[in-house]
């Protein structure tokens, strides 16, 4: 069981207009005061899943409980318990943060003190203080960010859905919002669901992940344990000569598949894992083929992903972040 | 209604009115382009109060209306675009995350134009006054006039709101004004109706409610105390609230089809 607090989704469908099935029989489970990580590209079905979880899109079949109601017929209950920061921070430029904070205070049905409190509570600890009597139209992106979470956060909830939250967000920004996220599950226990499209987000914040391709879930587990299902490692190395890369792809060839390497090297996955190293050490000296850098990497969530896609989540995650405006 | 709902009630008006301040770019052109048009057709069209038949002997009184509906119309466009904003932002999906009734919503929107009519009337009523405009009603009529003002602007107001929840389109909704300025124009506004010769015109301004609400504000100028001419405007005034209301409100019910 999840837990009162946490989320239980069984057969999650969602169709739209012309038999799109945006989502298709999604299921999962997310345990009270667990970060849940739902990583994948665009149009995967990330958002439209929020959207329902929420009770902002109607289910078109399964169901699903968030905080112990039921999404589909307790809908007033479960948006009382959860809070939520949708993809682009969706604030009023013409009011300010504190205008924000008293607009949603009240929207909630806070008393007029507790609101007050709290909502000053917030902003101190998302760092807007200083900002909270500008206009939100003059805030920078992280700034919008974090209003948005100190916004999600105002009336408590007991469960939290941030999606895609720090897409457009800069390194320092990115980072501070993954520390308040983590705080937020490990100090006060609240269950989070983050989508993401970002591996290295998922892989650093995330208690465990789902991944989702077409509307589907194609794997899910801890970091970890996903990382361990591909199990091998890979090593890439780079010639002295540039002229031997062919060779030094023969030698490498002979201890895995190839997969993608950087620019003038040759990467394969070792077919017998990390034990292997010492042999492919021999066999590159055996065939005097020199190199300048030997490297052995551990399986990433993208190795994940491109086994159970088929394809790579790196560059469309590139793709998207540039084309998202800060 | 609940006092948490009035408290969503008081908090979503002060929020309409804060961004209608907050854009002076909006408000503006509400206050400016009535009363520039105002200047335009009294001073063009004034030798017209001559011809036989016309109500009064002052174009400038007779046109008075015009800037009194034509400004409720501009708050009207500005608050439908703000509403088609909200959903464009997500701004509305934030609201709807939280328990707010709908209710609320659409009364804080309407709060905030009627606060913005409440300043145009009064606004245009002193300039007017300032310009010689004489009010046959008197003093008991000035709140009329500013009433009269208010609620065209409520109802245009529900109008606004209908296309923005119905597109969720800020263009849409400026794009779909044109037609309204087309029924205003296609009403009493600019000429009476005993003197409109052209035959579909004045059938076409006599099926339009736009015509009764411009009579009954200006019988309160030329006439006085006209209780029919006030029925009538009133009553057609009455009828533009009520479906902009009603039809904003099973907009809103759609538009946040939460569960």
């Amino acid at each position: 069981m999840a837990g009162s607090n946490g989320i239980e989704v069984e057969d999650l469908v969602r169709e739209f207009k012309g038999g799109l099935r945006a989502v298709d029989g999604v299921s999962l489970r997310v345990c009270e005061g667990e970060i849940y990580g739902f990583l994948g590209p665009n149009g995967a079905g990330k958002s439209t899943t929020v959207l329902m979880l929420t009770t902002l899109l109607p289910i078109t079949a399964g169901t699903a409980t968030v905080a112990g109601f039921d999404v589909a017929r307790q809908g007033p209950l479960v948006r009382s318990a959860i809070g939520a920061a949708l993809q682009e921070a969706a604030l009023d430029p013409y009011l300010t943060g504190t205008e924000h904070v008293r607009l949603q205070a009240a929207l909630h049905g806070m008393p007029r003190k507790e609101g007050r409190r709290r909502g000053d509570e917030l902003l101190e600890r998302v760092g807007l203080v200083e900002a909270a009597g500008r206009k939100v139209g003059g805030y920078s992106g992280g700034m919008k960010r974090r209003l948005d979470l100190a916004l999600a956060l105002l009336h408590g909830p007991e469960v939290l859905f941030l999606d895609e939250p720090t897409t457009g967000l800069d390194p320092q920004s990115r980072q501070a919002l993954w520390e308040e996220v983590s705080r937020l599950a490990t100090d006060e226990g609240v269950t989070v669901f983050l989508t993401t499209q970002y591996l290295e987000e998922a892989d650093a914040l995330a208690d465990r992940i789902g991944i989702i391709d077409d509307g589907k879930i194609v794997a899910e587990d801890t970091p970890e344990a996903l990382k361990a299902q591909i199990g091998r490692p890979s090593v890439e190395a780079v010639p002295q000569d540039p002229a031997e890369l062919e060779s030094l792809g023969d030698v490498l060839g002979r201890f895995g598949s190839p997969v993608a390497a950087s620019s003038g090297a040759v990467a394969v996955r070792l077919e017998r894992g990390a034990g292997e190293l010492a042999e492919v050490v021999r066999a590159l000296d055996g065939a005097g083929v020199g190199v300048s850098s030997l490297r052995l990497d551990a399986p990433t969530l993208d190795d994940v992903f491109l086994e159970k896609t088929g394809r790579s989540l790196e560059g469309e995650s590139e793709d998207a972040a540039e084309e998202t405006p800060a | 209604m609940s006092r948490a709902v009035l408290l969503q009630v008081l908090y979503l008006s002060r929020r309409s009115v804060l961004r209608a301040l907050r854009q002076p770019a909006t408000v503006g052109p509400a206050l400016v382009f009535p009363l520039l048009l105002l200047a335009v057709y009294a001073s063009g069209l004034g030798p017209a109060s001559g011809l036989e038949g016309f109500p009064g002997d002052s174009y400038l009184d007779f046109i008075f209306a015009f800037p009194l509906v034509q400004g409720a119309v501009f708050a009207a466009i500005s608050a439908g675009t703000d509403l088609a904003r909200d959903i464009e932002s997500g701004f509305l999906s934030r609201l709807s995350l939280t328990p707010m009734r709908p209710v609320a919503l659409l009364a804080g929107l309407l709060a905030g134009v009627v606060a913005l009519g409440l300043f145009q009337g009064v606004f245009f009523l002193a300039v007017g006054l300032l310009a010689g405009v004489e009010v046959q009603a008197g003093l008991l009529g000035l709140p009329l006039l500013v009433l009269f003002t208010v609620l065209v602007g409520l109802g245009f107001g529900g109008i606004g709101a209908i296309l923005a929840l119905r597109t969720g389109s800020g263009e849409a909704v400026q794009g779909s004004f044109p037609l309204i300025f087309v029924s205003l124009f296609l009403s009493s506004l600019l000429f009476p109706r005993n003197l409109i010769e052209n035959d579909w015109f004045r059938a076409v301004a006599t099926v339009n409610p736009v015509s009764y609400m411009v009579e009954g504000i200006r019988s309160l100028i030329i006439t006085g105390w006209d209780l029919q001419a006030l029925a009538l405007g009133f009553g057609a005034t009455g009828l533009l609230v009520a479906a902009g209301l009603f039809g904003a409100a099973a907009s809103l019910k759609t538009r946040m089809a939460r569960s």
